[in-house]
């Protein structure tokens, strides 16, 4: 079994109001259930702003704290899923459903290297 | 007993040219590695080189190029295996549970198929993994034949390979409910495969492989492996009905003939009549789909040994089948060309400038060409130079700019 990450990105800025949001993020929990449902589901969730973010990088014998987040863009990483699936079908199948739920936003698909935690 | 007939190695090397997609995708699926399956038929192909010529063919050429490759390939691996190697165990892992079947091998094309023309992969490269895998053509071959450099086409092969690989693009038909969506992406690739090999055909003299003649054999295989299909039909039907048309299609220099002044003469009979059985059982069957339907427009064109000849009210009839089934500009276009036959060019010419279609050089030849009928030849003139702006291929332009100087 592969493990495949499910991730969201959005645009920077303010998220959209609740009236828009909240049935987006009913349909999100919706799917996530039907993955737990099904087993395949391993671990999802959403992330604050990227202005949150704290970069660390070493320098050589020192570890450099700085104000994040480390790529700047117009997109940023929204929160992840990651499934257990046996090959790339099943997991577009998944990354579809959340697609759906998601709306206009894109979901990319990655692959694991070799299986992580079994 | 007699002695063997000798095998020129040309023979050789043809044997594994049609037998390479067959043989590589029974050993994908063995060793569910495309490279490991490659790499096995590469040195099927130099023990066959060695030995044929001397014992001559083997009963079932296939057959010993399996057999071998899947042997070299597991001995290959085993000698890995004790180095450690991660991958070759699990190829021989794959290899042991893949149990191996008596009598006849089993066809696994159309899982191979699948595979290279999945949605995930970049369309060009989708193409190239086809040409490759199915074709058995080379990677100097494809570079060739897509005009770029054989170290890029090799890298674009390498990093689908690595993303099947990697990301698990499954070796499998798709079930029921994606196969529709997944035929149409396989039948895409084969029809742009043979549109390459149209275009190059009228373009410049390069040394391109015959991507025509690939495109239909892929297309025959495709049939062979999809009989209930009708789509795959007329993918097929329509390929050999454009292809009966390459002869007249170019002048001895080159230059493009198009279809309302080509010789007829020239055109190939037996790919006609081909094509057209095929359409015939399209037909009878009544599922159309847009292949089909553009099989059956090209029909009625060979039916035609004069173009006045045409059954242009038939055309239109099939056009309006078309641009219901897939409603494009581009349809709606050559649909245009056909009414301006039966309902004269004004009728054509308002259809066309109800168009979006600026950017692409057709739209302002035919343009072009319905003003000159209409005797507009200030507006011929400019639309034709619009065309050629619009064009990089040599041929065309020639053509477009002999039209706009006959105006004068």
């Amino acid at each position: 079994m592969k493990h495949y990450l499910l991730s969201v990105y959005q645009p920077d800025g303010p998220p959209p109001e609740p009236a828009i949001l909240d049935p987006i993020m009913r349909d999100i929990a919706a799917v996530e259930q039907e993955m737990k449902d099904a087993g395949v589901w391993v671990f999802s969730g959403g992330l604050h702003a990227p202005s949150t973010a704290t970069v660390l990088q070493r320098k050589d014998d020192d570890v450099l704290t700085i104000d994040g987040p480390y790529v700047e863009g117009k997109e940023h990483l929204g929160g992840f899923t990651i499934v257990k699936a046996p090959d790339l079908d099943a997991a577009l199948e998944w990354g579809r459903k959340l697609a759906t739920a998601i709306q206009a936003l894109p979901i990319e698909v990655r692959p694991f290297q070799d299986s992580i935690g079994g | 007993m007699p002695t063997a007939p000798t095998v020129p190695s040309e023979e050789i090397e043809r044997i594994f040219r049609a037998e390479y997609g067959r043989s590589v995708a029974v050993l994908v699926r063995v060793f569910g590695d495309i490279d490991i399956a490659e790499e096995a038929v590469q040195d099927a192909f130099a023990i066959a080189l060695q030995r044929w010529p001397a014992d001559g063919l083997p009963p079932s050429p296939a057959g010993w190029i399996i057999t071998t490759a899947r042997n070299r390939a597991i001995d290959r691996l085993r000698r890995e295996e004790s180095r450690d190697d991660r991958q070759a165990q699990a190829a021989l892992l794959h290899a042991r549970d893949e149990p191996v079947e008596e009598g006849p091998v089993r066809d696994e094309r159309l899982r191979l198929i699948f595979t290279c023309c999945h949605p995930a992969l970049a369309p060009a490269a989708r193409v190239a993994l086809t040409l490759r895998l199915l074709g058995g053509l080379s990677t100097a071959e494809i570079a060739r034949a897509f005009l770029v450099s054989e170290s890029t086409m090799a890298q674009r092969l390498v990093r689908a390979k690595g993303k099947i690989r990697d990301a698990g693009i499954p070796y499998r038909i798709p079930r029921e409910a994606d196969l529709p969506d997944r035929l149409r992406a396989v039948l895409a690739v084969i029809y742009l495969i043979y549109n390459e090999g149209h275009t190059a055909s009228s373009g410049e003299r390069l040394d391109r492989a015959d991507l025509g003649a690939e495109a239909i054999r892929l297309g025959r295989v495709l049939v062979e492996l999809m009989p209930d299909e009708p789509e795959a039909q007329g993918l097929l039907a329509l390929m050999l009905l454009l292809e009966s048309r390459r002869p007249a299609r170019a002048t001895a220099d080159g230059g493009l003939v198009l279809l309302a002044d080509q010789d007829r003469r020239l055109w190939d009979r037996d790919l006609i009549d081909e094509g057209q059985a095929v359409v015939r059982r399209c037909l009878r069957r009544d599922d159309p789909g847009p292949y089909q339907i553009q099989a059956a427009i090209n029909a009625v064109h060979s039916d035609a040994s004069a173009v006045q000849d045409t059954d242009w009210r038939q055309i239109v009839r099939l056009y309006d089948q078309l641009l219901a089934v897939s409603p494009t500009p581009v349809v709606a276009l050559n649909r245009a060309v056909a009414v301006a036959e039966v309902d004269g060019p004004e009728a054509g010419l308002a259809l066309v400038d109800a168009l979006d279609l600026d950017g692409y050089y057709v739209f302002h030849a035919i343009r072009a060409d319905l003003l000159r009928r209409l005797g507009r030849n200030a507006e011929a003139a400019a639309a034709y130079a619009a065309a050629i702006e619009r064009t990089d291929n040599a041929a065309e332009q020639e053509y477009l700019q002999g039209r706009r100087d006959a105006l004068k």
